[in-house]
């Protein structure tokens, strides 16, 4: 087979299966094989859905999504980092905190819904702690791998060489660390979007969830599965576009 | 699993690697079970303080005298049964499913061509949005769910299997095939387990998805089981009831999970990760 060089020829052939679906999601409601009514055509949905962007209330709703989703993300990313990077430099702190990471590691954290819910209310706080909770340890446990396989050499080398504590922590043991920290922030990008859903799906009085939830129950099924695509999307782009900028941030990397 | 703890038990006492192994168990054990202990007694404490109501935090004594009452009532075992029965039901499926396709992705050019975009367009996805729609083709029941369950676990079983088989040493395979094996006797006598570690860490991944999944969807949909327990006493104001449900949940995911780690280890008894874990 002869290689394919040109890069938009290539994602064309590389997203092509994706078309072919759409174009049989068109299909088969139109020549009668599944009802419209349980599968919308293709079309329809994005007619629908593009009726959306004229009405101001989605802008509120994924306003209020990308708040919760990004609020919870950005203060887990930076607590995770802090108790990793601690965990692997200061022994006690490793051994108070290591048992209660290994214990709620593997706890499903979506199942702590309906405490947040007793815990903070309906609103967005209970939605952001929850996004917050299952977002950070996954950022603490590479962080503290990453820290902790830091080459000793590197170490000693920049302290014999006169680096203070500080120093050596942010020029040595950061830079180290972050292909691996890089990493867990992308499984907590990914949990982060689950999380938001499911809770608001569950119970809400805003967001993109409770847009697909109210839609569902009025059985507006095109809208709702458009609303469906634009979480999705948001989704994969946010894994795209955060692997590009991690590509870009680890470049000195060999 | 391995953990690295283990390995580096392993290897600090050369002369008695046994005895090293059995004491570094015993301790990472007892650790266990100590940090376990500490924290159920600061819940404990916690609790009977001021800091909290006991609506906010009921005490861990109340949680498990609340378990105790479900269990005698019957009601506890119905609905653990309930949502185990969910989640292994879609995990099965999802694994019938996406273990053979994981592996025709890695032998079949025009198989991962097709599935290449959709496994990452949908890996990294929400899948949970899906479900008024699942509700909308596949009513209320158990249907919905389990489909919802098999739905999000197969995607991380079809990554794995996929990637399995496409590590497995091409030598070995040009091997097997210049010794006169068919198709049929590279997979299965080549294919299959060298790839079998892969496999079955995707599978253990998607255990507890599984496991989530089918708490989560009793959440937003009822009909019983653990997390439709779980949401019913939370809409009474009943805080022990959610508790317990919290507590049961981590005790049967636990079970689930070591369950699967046994089986790993049987599987792989061949194995060199194995023989590091037993020898």
């Amino acid at each position: 087979m002869k290689r394919i060089n040109s890069p938009i020829l290539l994602t064309f052939v590389r997203y092509l299966p994706l078309a072919i679906i759409a174009l049989a999601w068109e299909l088969a409601p139109r020549i009668g094989l599944v009802s419209p009514d349980l599968l919308p055509a293709f079309s329809t949905i994005i007619a629908d859905g593009f009726a959306l962007f004229g009405d101001p209330e989605i802008y509120g709703h994924a306003g209020a999504s990308l708040y919760r989703a990004l609020s919870g993300l950005g203060v887990a990313i930076v607590f995770g980092i802090a108790a990793g990077v601690m965990m692997a430099w200061f022994k006690p702190v490793r051994v108070v905190l290591n048992p209660i990471v290994q214990m709620f590691y593997p706890m499903p954290k979506s199942a702590l819904i309906p405490v947040m819910i007793i815990w903070l209310g309906i609103g967005s706080a209970s939605k952001i702690v929850l996004i917050f909770l299952g977002c950070m340890l996954p950022v603490v446990i590479s962080a503290y791998n990453g820290a902790r396989g830091v080459d000793h050499i590197y170490i000693w080398s920049a302290r014999s060489l006169g680096a203070s504590r500080r120093e050596v922590l942010w020029d040595i043991i950061l830079p180290a660390a972050m292909p691996q920290i890089l990493n867990g922030v992308r499984t907590a990008l990914a949990i982060c979007f689950v999380l938001l859903v499911s809770s608001e799906l569950l119970i809400s009085t805003e967001g993109l969830g409770f847009l697909i939830g109210v839609l569902g129950e009025n059985g507006v099924y095109p809208t709702m599965f458009f609303v469906i695509f634009i979480v999705i999307a948001m989704g994969f782009f946010a894994d795209r576009v955060y692997l590009f900028f991690s590509k870009r941030a680890l470049s000195w990397l060999d | 699993m391995a953990r690295l703890e283990d390995v580096g038990n392993l290897s600090t006492d050369r002369e008695s690697p046994l005895l090293a192994r059995a004491a570094g168990m015993v301790s990472t054990g007892l650790s266990k079970v100590g940090s376990i202990i500490v924290l159920l007694a600061a819940w404990e404490i916690l609790a009977h303080t001021d800091l909290v109501t006991p609506f906010l935090l009921p005490a861990f004594s109340v949680v498990v005298e609340r378990i105790a009452a479900d269990m005698a009532g019957g009601d506890w075992f119905t609905n653990i049964g309930l949502s185990l029965y969910r989640a292994v039901v879609g995990f099965l499926a999802a694994a019938v499913i996406g273990v053979p396709l994981g592996i025709l992705m890695a032998r079949r050019m025009s198989i991962r061509w097709f599935f290449d975009p959709v496994v990452s367009v949908g890996f990294p996805a929400p899948k949970i949005a899906f479900l008024p729609i699942f509700i909308l083709w596949f009513d209320l029941f158990d249907t919905s769910k389990i489909v919802m369950i098999a739905f999000n676990a197969i995607f991380p079983i079809v990554a794995a299997s996929w990637a399995g088989t496409f590590t497995v040493d091409k030598h070995l395979i040009w091997s097997a095939r210049s010794l006169g094996a068919n198709e049929r006797e590279i997979l299965n006598e080549v294919i299959l387990p060298a790839a079998m570690p892969q496999i079955l860490t995707g599978l253990q991944i998607a255990l507890p998805i599984s496991m989530i999944v089918a708490l989560v969807t009793e959440f937003l949909m009822g009909g019983r089981g653990l997390g439709g327990a779980m949401i019913e006493a939370q809409r009474f104001g009943d805080s022990p009831g959610v508790f317990a449900g919290i507590v049961s949940i981590a005790i049967a995911g636990m079970v689930l999970i070591k369950s699967l780690e046994y089986i790993r280890r049987r599987l792989l008894a061949w194995h060199p990760e194995t023989e590091a874990l037993t020898a």
